[in-house]
């Protein structure tokens, strides 16, 4: 059974006709080409597919895209957009993406779209106050330590073995986003 | 074509720390990957999905597609009924889709095309294959009947003896004889196994073009023009990204036959096929399990007289794979006598195949266990144990080595790593309720430079170059370090330089392997410069072009090529629940000139990393029943996690080895990958006293 659904991806409003078993993931790789989201195990066990979707990080692999019509969705590709970079500088960067190329927080490459939407996602959260499994007061905002990037960022997989760098370019655009005081 | 021995490359951006070339591309998600490049076609690609047997051996008796056609969508089954057929059938694990037989559980039976990925997955299960079953062998233990290969990977002798090991073992005043075994392992990429694939009918024949997710554009081209009976370069496979490899995608696998079986009734329209992960585990390769049985005789100061490594171990019936597990244990130590032995059991399992360091990683673990436990037996620092069995000469070949610097390595870690406050025995540190413990162990890798390598350096207008060879970056940094050689042996500016890699349509190139790419590349990029300069100047003309190969080096002949490292790791175990953490890893490196800080410095932290998850998590088990891996997905198969990987570092000694390369570097993917498992058991000892022999090393061991 096919389905039309209205998506925003990356800023722009489209349509699209989908099976309804199509995976939000599908419905942007194979029907609206978007290939930014990758799809490492289409289970939700690797996060590579990870986006923002209406704001929060999102496993699009888990997901019909028929339960998300009108959804927002910023992927990697959009995330200079989100920082704030104008229709004429789509070469620019979201802070995060800069520190994950400072740090080399990459190799291969293919999980990272999906590392860098989660960072952006994770970094709103603990902005926000959401605890995590290793906070440990529950009533205080965390405080964004190793452990805590550590923790929170396991959801993504990186085969390469990036974590470190991965790490450090987090806890970089952490301390940069408290000094300028925005994510 | 010209030949010549590239002299060594002044330096002005080798060395220096640049910022992958691809990155922005990689973190934006616009760099395309194998099933990523849009192709035109007016109704868009087709979608294949693989359909895999039940049985582990047997024959099909029927395929039963009537269902799946019947779905909206389907457009085709393929089976050995119908499939075209290949020319070269001598390969059984690429000869799919062309008769009865079934040698694994997993193997491809059919192949379903469809308009979408969801009408193809749906079809695929519609499939119904009935089979007549045949008696299979799945499990190997040491019962198990084995024979011994003419050779292990690539090309080494298969058993090697020197002296009287008997004697000398009899002789020695300590003998360590212990068994280690480490476990099926798979390689499990970011990216699965992906190839699209589109025939161009043509009036002087068809022409096959893959976008394929390999570590060999050219190896892919070769292969599939003899499996599809075309001519070699009617084949053009392009691959500028890939999502990782570690072996797996080193060769050509089963999907991508399946792919051009299934694109060639639809002349110009492109065929996509994504393995799933879970079909990874049967299709795209892994480490073989390893039973080791290791014999070490040494006097009471723990120099060794006799070294003794026997390695049982597993190849599938279709296809030999004899991984070389014991070559290590030929070159490490001064041994006066030695043995080496591999013997295999062939069973009814899917097919085996490299996983970064093939050989020396899971060689490493046996060797470096076993010189942990004589240091304790000798009452000798393991670090010590090491140093006072170092050579200059490699004992297996009698070749001087080109740059031995391991204890070099082993000194710095050490003084890094603070490794002069360990108490001497073991379960003797605890912190709370933690036992803590340090380890180490050595490492090392062959300095690999492949034949077979072209560049060509083509004149642009402005003062720009165009330098092309069929490399393929896969991670590694290709992109970035290829750029960095081909400036400084062009004595030109970075910007200058326009890289083109990753096309079967460039000049040949090997296999992205072995951790060969840079040396073998990188030589073929400068000795193309040279020749260039040489036949064109300083100033060329826009259009001159020279294409080069580099000669093979006759001194490079007389040593024996490897790298060297250590590796320190630091072990908590909880002391109630076994729990293992490992809050440090270090390893220093003796790597040659390394190219790009950088890039390097990930490729190593990355070996490290992947040594800790197979230390502690990764564990592909079998169903005894059928022999497939039931651990068949990353819920399952555990690889290193963030919350998993703490403080890892990487360092490495100035040096240069232009005996190996004209950049003065070796390769450094795999290096950081060999060591490190032991180094980690070795430190969960320390903290214990509990040797564990058996990875992956687990809680429950400890309780």
């Amino acid at each position: 059974m096919e389905r039309e659904v209205a998506l925003t991806v990356d800023g722009v409003r489209r349509t699209v006709t989908v099976d309804t078993r199509t995976t939000l993931l599908d419905a942007l790789r194979e029907r609206l080409g978007v290939t930014n989201p990758k799809k490492g195990c289409d289970h939700g066990q690797c996060g590579s597919c990870t986006v923002l979707l209406d704001g929060r990080r999102h496993l699009t692999c888990l997901s019909l895209a028929v339960a998300h019509d009108d959804a927002e969705i910023v992927t990697a590709g959009g995330l200079g957009r989100l920082a704030g970079a104008s229709t004429d500088e789509s070469d620019r960067l979201h802070p995060v993406q800069e520190a994950f190329l400072e740090r080399d927080g990459l190799q291969c490459g293919y999980c990272t779209p999906g590392q860098v939407c989660s960072a952006v996602g994770m970094l709103d959260e603990a902005k926000q106050g959401h605890p995590s499994y290793v906070t440990e007061d529950l009533e205080e905002s965390p405080e964004l330590t190793d452990e805590e990037i550590r923790e929170r960022m396991s959801g993504n997989l990186c085969r390469c073995g990036a974590y470190v760098n991965i790490l450090a370019a987090v806890r970089q655009a952490a301390q940069d986003s408290v000094r300028q005081g925005s994510v | 074509m010209t030949e010549l021995i590239p002299a060594p490359v002044p330096l002005r951006v080798i060395g220096t720390p640049l910022n992958r070339v691809d990155g922005h591309a990689k973190v934006t998600g616009s760099a395309a990957y194998a099933v990523e490049h849009p192709l035109e076609h007016a109704d868009g690609p087709l979608h294949a999905w693989m359909v895999q047997s039940t049985v582990a051996k047997g024959r099909i008796t029927e395929v039963d597609a009537a269902a799946a056609l019947a779905q909206p969508g389907v457009v085709t089954v393929l089976h050995h009924g119908n499939a075209p057929r290949l020319s070269d059938t001598e390969d059984r694990e690429l000869t799919v889709l062309q008769d009865d037989e079934v040698g694994f559980r997993g193997q491809v039976v059919a192949c379903v095309v469809a308009e979408s990925p969801e009408a193809a997955r749906e079809g695929a299960a519609l499939v119904r294959v009935t089979y007549d079953e045949e008696p299979h062998r799945v499990e190997m233990t040491l019962d198990t009947e084995r024979y011994t290969p003419d050779k292990v990977n690539p090309a080494y002798p298969t058993d090697t003896e020197d002296g009287d090991v008997e004697a000398a073992l009899g002789d020695a005043e300590v003998v360590v004889d212990q068994t280690y075994r480490t476990p099926y392992e798979h390689n499990n990429p970011m990216e699965p196994h992906a190839t699209m694939a589109v025939w161009h009918d043509q009036h002087d024949g068809p022409r096959l073009l893959l976008y394929d997710s390999t570590q060999s554009v050219h190896s892919v081209a070769s292969t599939l023009g003899s499996v599809m009976g075309i001519e070699r370069s009617r084949v053009h496979v392009v691959a500028p990204h890939v999502g990782g490899g570690f072996g797996s995608k080193g060769l050509p696998h089963c999907h991508v036959v399946v792919a051009a079986l299934a694109a060639r009734a639809h002349s110009g329209r492109p065929v996509k096929l994504a393995m799933t992960r879970q079909q990874m585990f049967a299709l795209a390769g892994y480490r073989t399990a390893t039973i080791q049985r290791i014999r070490l005789g040494a006097d009471r100061d723990g120099q060794l007289a006799a070294t003794d490594h026997t390695v049982v171990e597993q190849t599938s019936a279709i296809k030999e794979f004899a991984e070389q597990t014991a070559t290590i244990t030929r070159m490490m130590y001064a041994s006066p006598a030695r043995r080496t032995r591999h013997r295999l059991v062939a069973l009814d399992v899917a097919v085996p195949s490299w996983m970064r360091a093939p050989g020396e990683m899971p060689g490493s673990v046996g060797l470096e266990m076993a010189m942990d436990e004589l240091a304790y037996a000798c009452g000798v620092d393991p670090v010590v144990l090491r140093e006072r069995n170092d050579t200059d000469v490699d004992p297996g070949s009698g070749k001087p080595f080109n740059n031995r610097r391991l204890v070099e390595c082993l000194h710095r870690g050490a003084e890094r790593f603070g490794w002069s406050d360990r108490p001497v025995e073991p379960r003797s540190l605890q912190d709370g309720e933690w036992w803590v413990g340090t380890g180490v162990a050595s490492s090392t890798y062959p300095a690999y430079v492949m034949p077979g390598n072209s560049a060509t350096v083509r004149a642009l207008p402005e003062g720009r170059y165009a330098v092309t060879i069929g490399a393929v970056d896969i991670g590694t940094g290709a992109w970035t370090v290829l750029t960095q050689i081909a400036a400084d042996a062009l004595a030109c500016p970075l910007e200058a330089v326009e890289l083109g890699i990753g096309d079967s349509s460039l000049p040949s190139a090997s296999v992205a392997g072995g951790s060969s790419g840079t040396s073998s590349w990188g030589s073929a990029i400068v000795a193309a410069a040279q020749a260039f300069r040489e036949e064109h100047g300083a100033d060329p003309a826009p259009g001159d072009t020279t294409t080069a190969s580099p000669e093979t080096v006759p001194a490079r002949e007389e040593h024996s090529m490897h790298s060297f490292g250590a590796v320190f790791a630091r072990a908590r175990v909880h002391r109630y629940t076994g729990e293992i953490r490992i809050p440090r890893l270090l390893g220093v490196y003796s790597v040659g000139r390394v190219v790009n800080p950088t890039t390097a410095r990930s490729q190593l932290i990355g070996g490290l990393t992947m040594g800790l998850g197979a230390a502690l998590f990764e564990e592909s088990y079998r169903d005894p029943r059928f022999g497939h891996v039931v651990t068949q997905d990353l819920a399952t198969y555990h690889v290193a996690a963030h919350a998993d990987v703490l403080d890892v570092d990487a360092e490495w000694l100035d040096e240069e080895d232009t005996l190996a390369t004209p950049m003065g570097s070796r390769g450094i993917g795999e290096i950081g990958i060999v060591g490190t498992a032991a180094a980690v058991a070795n430190a969960t000892y320390h903290a214990t006293g509990v040797r564990v022999r058996e990875l992956p090393v687990t809680a429950d061991r400890f309780l």
